[in-house]
């Protein structure tokens, strides 16, 4: 697939401070893009760049090809959402639809066509003669997405469409965001904060961090091969193992001296030498967690550990177990009968095992010294 | 328990401290007595006598020419510096602020004396014209404040949402922003008309002859005597003000729900 916006090495600065980083990146025509990162990361201002609010200080931005970087926003075929709406309060919901294609002048009959079509996607046809006022807050969010869709954008952003609802109301507006995206064919551009909307609605997130984009890739990428220890934190949950490389085994594997864990194998994400110093990320849910001492082939790896806590939610059983001097995060889904074997319980010794290729070396990037041990998994 | 009483009590002072001389004034205004004082019947013939006293209907004539220049040219202006303060956060905007803040709380006397002072110092003939400027004068900033209050609640992203949806400057003013902001700066030109109707103390200053606005010249008739016209002018006076308060208070309230 073809991109339909290329953002090469663009920068923002307000005053001192540089908002937006070098940031360079390409979406595809069609797809859901997400824009994720903590509160402040330079996301909406890069989002209101693309859209033209802002010009970017250096750097461009092609929309299909065509460089739009210095473009006010009505001449850009590029359509907002806003965080809080932003419906004209004073219009119907009919006429806030109807107002983009009465600012271009159309035809009354055409837009009466457009708004009713509108109308059918967002499934809003009784309420399109009330005021914003009286309608809920994911009724207004779908009369600001028809308001923009019914522009015939090339791309849809989005700044945080879903900060504003509920739990309940945000999955379920998530499930029609998606199903609006497949009946359109949009592209859109998701700006959240949330990991889990950017995981579940789109084809490839950038991560961002302090305006810089820290890692690019699709939900799996950044979650099971996170680059950075930034992404890795900021992707659900991992532990943290920072060691020294002791020996390289084969081309594929090594072994890491972690102080006070000991010797562990892991698969080399990236080429190392002997006495580099690098960071492990291992995800939760990659241990096996057992009362009897497995007996596991070399390529697995084998601690012994005591329970600390327990936290059971439900599906799945939080365990976090002292292990040599880290504590560590262990997630056990509920896939077996729950009176088939005593159950684990508090100060019980334990065995965790994992595989050396679920462990991932991080490149330690953005200068990340990966000798300083993780507040969450240091003793 | 029974009920206190003290919060009757209060209310009946109040209304007796404000409305007694109202409603004093009132009454005289339909007394057939010459001087006033002791009823000796009811009667509209103060009120017929001021329709035939020509000073009065010239004096009125000046009032809404003063009211209405001003308040047109007030609420433009106010509408803009509030607009221009709301958007702005400069030093430059901090200073106007304050600039435009001061005639709200410098008496009234001083603004009278230094606008006169002004006009005989540029040599310029004291007439309906310099009463009208001088009322823009303070008047700007009663609407500045109103409108800016607003806009606390004017949500700036509405004229994004314009932008973007590609609206020029013209349909983002007369479609949005008026449709928006037409409920507060309405209320900043009602203040602005009733201040200027009711003011005297600056039109006494700066009014040259035969410009006197209506408050100047009830002035000058309480020292030529004729009390019971006056009550009668007063209570029409009072009567047109009040109207203009209440419907303007009504238009603040009914904001626009966002
Ligand atoms: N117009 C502006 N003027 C000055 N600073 C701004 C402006 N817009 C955003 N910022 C600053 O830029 C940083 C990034 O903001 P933003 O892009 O809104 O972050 P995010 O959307 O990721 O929360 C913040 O520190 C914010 O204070
Ligand atoms: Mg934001």
């Amino acid at each position: 697939m073809e991109s339909i916006l290329e953002i090469k090495t663009v920068n923002k600065a307000f005053g001192a401070q540089r908002v937006v980083r070098d940031v360079s990146l390409s979406v595809k025509r069609g797809e859901v893009f997400s824009l994720l990162g903590p509160s402040g990361c330079g996301k909406t201002t890069l989002l209101r760049m693309i859209a033209g609010f802002e010009r970017p200080d250096s750097g461009s931005i092609l929309l299909d090809g065509t460089d739009v970087a210095q473009l006010p926003p009505n001449r850009r075929q590029v359509n907002t959402v806003f965080q809080n709406y932003a419906l004209f309060p004073h219009l119907s919901v009919a006429d806030n639809i109807a107002f983009g294609l009465r600012a271009e002048g159309k035809p009354k009959i055409e837009i009466q066509e457009e708004v009713h079509r509108m109308l059918d996607l967002i499934r809003m046809h009784e309420h399109a003669h009330k005021k914003p006022s009286q309608i809920s807050g994911g009724q207004k969010q779908r009369v600001a997405i028809a308001r923009a869709l019914i522009k015939k954008p090339k791309i849809l952003l989005l700044d945080e469409p879903l900060a504003a609802l509920d739990l309940k109301l945000r999955q379920h507006m998530l499930l029609e965001l998606d199903r609006i995206h497949d009946e359109v064919g949009i592209t859109f551009i998701y700006v959240t904060h949330d990991q889990d909307e950017a995981m579940s609605l789109s084809d490839h997130i950038a991560i961002m961090n302090e305006g810089v984009i820290e890692q690019l890739g699709t939900p799996a990428e950044v979650y099971e091969l996170p680059k950075s220890r930034f992404v890795a934190e900021f992707i659900g949950d991992t532990n943290l193992f920072p060691g020294k490389v002791a020996s390289v085994e084969g081309s594929d594997y090594c072994h890491l001296e972690v102080p006070g864990l000991g010797k562990i194998l892991a698969y080399q994400d990236r080429p190392v030498a002997p006495g580099e110093n690098v960071t492990l990320s291992l995800r939760p849910e990659k241990f096996n967690l057992s009362r009897e001492k497995p007996t596991v082939p070399s390529i697995q790896n084998l601690l012994p550990g005591v329970v600390d806590t327990i936290i059971y939610m439900g599906s799945e059983t939080r365990y976090v177990v002292r292990c040599g001097e880290f504590k560590l995060n262990v997630l056990r889904q509920h896939n077996r009968c729950l009176l088939e074997e005593k159950p684990i319980t508090w100060e019980d010794s334990v065995w965790l095992t994992w595989h050396a290729d679920d462990g991932n070396i991080l490149q330690s990037t953005n200068g990340t010294p990966a000798t300083t041990p993780n507040a969450d998994s240091a003793p | 328990m029974k009920p206190s009483r003290v919060p009757l009590y209060t209310t009946l002072a109040v209304l007796a401290f404000l409305y007694l001389p109202i409603v004093v004034m009132t009454v005289q205004s339909f007394n057939a007595a010459r001087y006033g004082g002791e009823w000796k019947g009811f009667t509209f013939s103060w009120y017929a006598k001021l329709f035939e006293d020509r000073s009065i209907w010239s004096a009125t004539r000046n009032t809404l020419v003063v009211a209405i220049s001003c308040t047109a040219v007030s609420t433009i202006i106010g509408s803009l510096a509030a607009w221009v303060l709301h958007r702005y956060r400069t030093r430059l905007q901090r200073l106007h602020y304050l600039v435009t803040y001061a005639p709200l709380v410098v008496p009234d006397i001083l603004m009278g004396i230094s606008l006169l002072l002004f006009y005989v110092n540029l040599k310029i003939l004291l007439g309906l014209g310099t009463v009208i400027l001088a009322h823009v004068t303070f008047c700007i900033s009663y609407v500045a404040f109103v409108v800016l209050g607003r806009l606390q609640d004017f949500d700036y992203s509405l004229v994004e949402a314009a932008q973007d949806l590609g609206a020029g400057w013209g349909r983002i003013v007369f479609r949005v922003l008026l449709p928006v902001l037409g409920p507060g700066i309405l209320a900043g030109a009602m203040l602005a008309f009733t201040l200027s109707v009711d003011d005297f103390v600056i039109t006494f200053f700066v009014a040259g002859p035969g410009s006197s606005t209506l408050p100047v010249h009830i002035y000058s008739m309480i020292k030529h005597g004729s009390t019971t016209v006056i009550n009668a002018l007063s209570v029409l006076f009072m009567t047109v003000t009040f109207a203009v308060v209440v419907i303007s208070q009504f238009f603040s309230r009914n904001r626009p729900v966002h």
